[in-house]
């Protein structure tokens, strides 16, 4: 995750490690469809308070990749970003505005 | 014996187990996600049914919606888009792939400061019209874009 100060913007940028599998495709070896896989809900918080909440699907790449902007951040801030996916799994990443 | 005694004691203490652990806090849900999902939205096959879930209706067309996103994608599994809402009290923004076999692809709920302004990343199945979608002072707006996929993405 990265969090610039841009003005009086916080420019967030977050790469999260995901297979976000679809369900639709086969494995080539088994030849059985490979599970779904995919992050569902994805919660970002600047200095603990909501700025950003995605809901989404498998539509979404492969690593995922956000990027937002946050206005009347300042450098320091606390910006925590936390996903959810379908199997339940879940992990969250804690940085800074800079 | 009786089979279907011993399946049914079974299941019952796999299932004590799990309402254990949730007593004991093991299987809380996460603290920092609300976890709404909008299930019928999100695995609707035809794009207009999963706005109706959402409860989008009549949005119009508005040059204050931009979507950003390529003529021609080399690779349907990482087309990058970029949504700008320059609406004011820009609330939410919505990324519809019309021919995707799910069309919803995100929401996004805007708060505290917030832009609305969003840049991800998304599969596309084949040629297809992408869609983006505002909800500001209770009102819906939207941008759309061709983008034509040479190699189709869905896999994965």
């Amino acid at each position: 995750m990265r969090a610039r100060l841009v003005g009086d913007y916080a420019d967030v940028k977050v790469l999260m490690s995901h297979p976000m599998t679809t369900g639709r495709r086969k494995d080539r070896k088994t030849g059985k469809l490979i599970p779904a896989h995919f992050i569902t809900n994805i919660d970002a918080t600047l200095n603990e308070k909501p700025v950003l909440t995605v809901e989404c699907n498998q539509s979404i790449s492969k690593n995922p990749f956000f990027g937002f902007k946050v206005k009347g951040a300042k450098a320091g801030d606390k910006v925590t970003i936390g996903w959810l996916d379908n199997k339940g799994e879940k992990d969250s990443i804690t940085g800074a505005v800079s | 014996m009786n089979h279907q005694r011993r399946t049914f004691l079974k299941s019952t203490s796999a299932a004590g187990a799990i309402a254990a652990a949730v007593a004991a806090g093991l299987l809380k849900p996460t603290q920092v996600l609300a976890a709404d999902w909008n299930k019928s939205a999100f695995t609707a096959d035809k794009a207009a049914a999963a706005l109706t879930n959402y409860g989008i209706s009549s949005p119009s067309r508005s040059k204050d919606v931009l979507l950003n996103a390529p003529d021609i994608a080399e690779n349907g599994a990482v087309v990058p888009v970029t949504i700008t809402s320059n609406i004011p009290n820009t609330e939410m923004a919505f990324l519809v792939v019309a021919d995707n076999p799910n069309p919803m692809a995100a929401s996004f709920t805007f708060a505290n400061g917030a832009e609305g302004f969003i840049s991800t990343r998304v599969k596309m199945a084949k040629t297809s019209y992408v869609k983006a979608y505002i909800k500001a002072n209770g009102k819906y707006y939207f941008a759309e874009k061709q983008v034509k996929v040479t190699i189709g993405g869905c896999g994965g």
